[in-house]
């Protein structure tokens, strides 16, 4: 029997992986989906018309990077006419005040605009290119524009240290909101934990920074702060349940519980070319798998934290004990946190860092 | 706690609408979806930047019994913990 789902509120529309920036921790699976396996124009609007009609409200056009789709105007405007909130979450590169000011016309409603560094140095080696100049630019159309704009940043070992900067950066770029994330190992993250994972003491300086900078900003800026899970005693509520309240769609059409849920081998994954969304969400084994309480064994069923953390991450369970219906690892309660241990222990402070895996398209 | 003569505004990307799937209004925002009741629909869609807490309440009093001015004080304050609305900085 399928445990009740309630509709979703969000559509994370991954329209293309493709992106000119080769960040190591991308959040897109090692296997990208190539050009001639998206979706078509026609198949992104039914897709949109049927997660409003399956009571969406949000519809994040993000990728890779979604400037790269030609008909990422026609898309904007289709999802506007539905009434949703429509987000744009870009690298910035080749957001130029035209393309800016036909998308805000066509219905875009905010901006979330990624920096991987607070110095133009740091943001373009972790981003593999020169970017940090067109992203500087971008945030100006974006400010100029009069829309809203969420700087994003993925903190690891490598710009850890800088988050003061980072902050300085996003009260320039004239942001609202600034998400300071940091790094959650799956894909190419995972492939580059060593060179990714922090430090206990980084850990600790950040964190006071941050506190204070929530502290003077507040009211004027919000500052969201994303927990390193591996050095926590209780896992993050990841994607607030599976399959509770967002669903992702792929470059090729695949419906995710989570933008990562690929990584979990075991699950059949459905795709929008052979089912409706209504369908997928509601009725499909994969959406299924992991909702409500039910899937749970020890110790997560008999804990009262469940109904705070849901059990924490399936992709991670799976990826690090090899069982997705496992208590996420990084939880104290789990009999596998000694596996995340041992990665902190030696990959905290690796003995030769290795080189970091720049994200690509295979060929 | 939101004083009387404070003045709400909706914030600058915040999106009202009514939601007819879940049958309810929403407000749309970066950070997700807020679900409203009756009582908080007619209070977020009187937020216009004009309108005092006060002067909302005495309307809401025109068309429901037992509008409080603190409990709608209260539910602003609510709002602008959630970052849908603003309060102009000219009050005191």
């Amino acid at each position: 029997m399928s445990p009740t789902a309630e509709a979703p509120f969000g559509l994370l529309a991954e329209l293309t992986h493709r992106c000119p920036l080769q960040c190591g921790y991308c959040s897109n699976p090692i296997e990208l989906v190539k050009r001639d396996a998206e979706l078509s124009t026609e198949d992104w609007m039914r897709v949109f018309d049927q997660a409003r009609a399956l009571g969406a409200l949000q519809i994040h056009m993000s990728g890779g990077e979604p400037l790269g789709r030609r008909d990422l105007p026609e898309l904007v405007e289709h999802a506007n006419s539905l009434g949703t909130y429509v987000n744009l979450v870009t690298s910035g590169v080749g957001l130029t005040r035209e393309r800016l000011r036909d998308l805000a016309k066509r219905g875009v409603d905010h901006v979330q605009l990624s920096l991987q560094d607070a110095t133009r140095e740091g943001n373009d080696r972790i981003a593999g290119i020169k970017a940090f100049d067109r992203k500087i630019e971008a945030a100006a159309h974006i400010r100029d524009e009069g829309l809203p704009l969420t700087v994003n940043t993925v903190l690891h070992r490598q710009n850890l240290d800088n988050v003061a900067g980072l902050i300085a950066m996003a009260e320039e770029m004239g942001a609202e909101r600034l998400e300071l994330a940091n790094t959650q190992y799956y894909g190419w993250a995972l492939r580059n934990r060593a060179v990714l994972l922090p430090t206990k003491e980084q850990l600790a300086r950040a964190d006071a920074v941050v506190e204070a900078a929530q502290e003077r900003l507040r009211g004027k800026i919000e500052i969201v702060y994303v927990i390193a899970d591996y050095h926590e005693a209780h896992p993050k509520p990841c994607m607030y349940g599976w399959g509770a309240r967002q669903l992702t769609v792929a470059p090729n059409g695949d419906v995710l519980p989570c933008p990562a849920a690929t990584v979990i081998t075991s699950l059949k994954i459905e795709n929008v070319q052979n089912s409706s969304l209504h369908d997928i969400w509601y009725h499909s084994e994969s959406f299924n798998a992991y909702r409500g309480f039910e899937w749970m064994s020890d110790p997560c069923r008999s804990c009262p934290r469940k109904e705070i953390d849901f059990g924490g991450c399936r992709c991670q369970a799976f990826q690090l004990t090899g069982d997705a219906a496992n208590t996420d690892p990084v939880c104290s309660l789990s009999p596998n946190r000694q596996t995340v241990d041992l990665i902190l222990d030696t990959e905290m402070r690796p003995a030769v860092e290795p080189a970091m895996a720049m994200r690509k398209i295979s060929q | 706690m939101t004083s009387l003569e404070a003045v709400p505004r909706i914030r600058r990307g915040v999106k009202c609408t009514y939601d007819q799937i879940r049958g309810s209004h929403v407000v749309l925002f970066p950070e997700g979806v807020l679900v409203l009741n009756e009582t908080a629909a007619m209070v977020v869609e009187r937020c216009d930047g004009n309108t005092t807490v006060g002067d909302i309440a005495l309307r809401l009093a025109e068309e429901f019994d037992g509008v409080e001015p603190q409990d709608i004080a209260e539910l602003v304050s609510r709002l602008v913990a959630r970052r849908v609305v603003d309060i102009d900085v000219t009050d005191g």
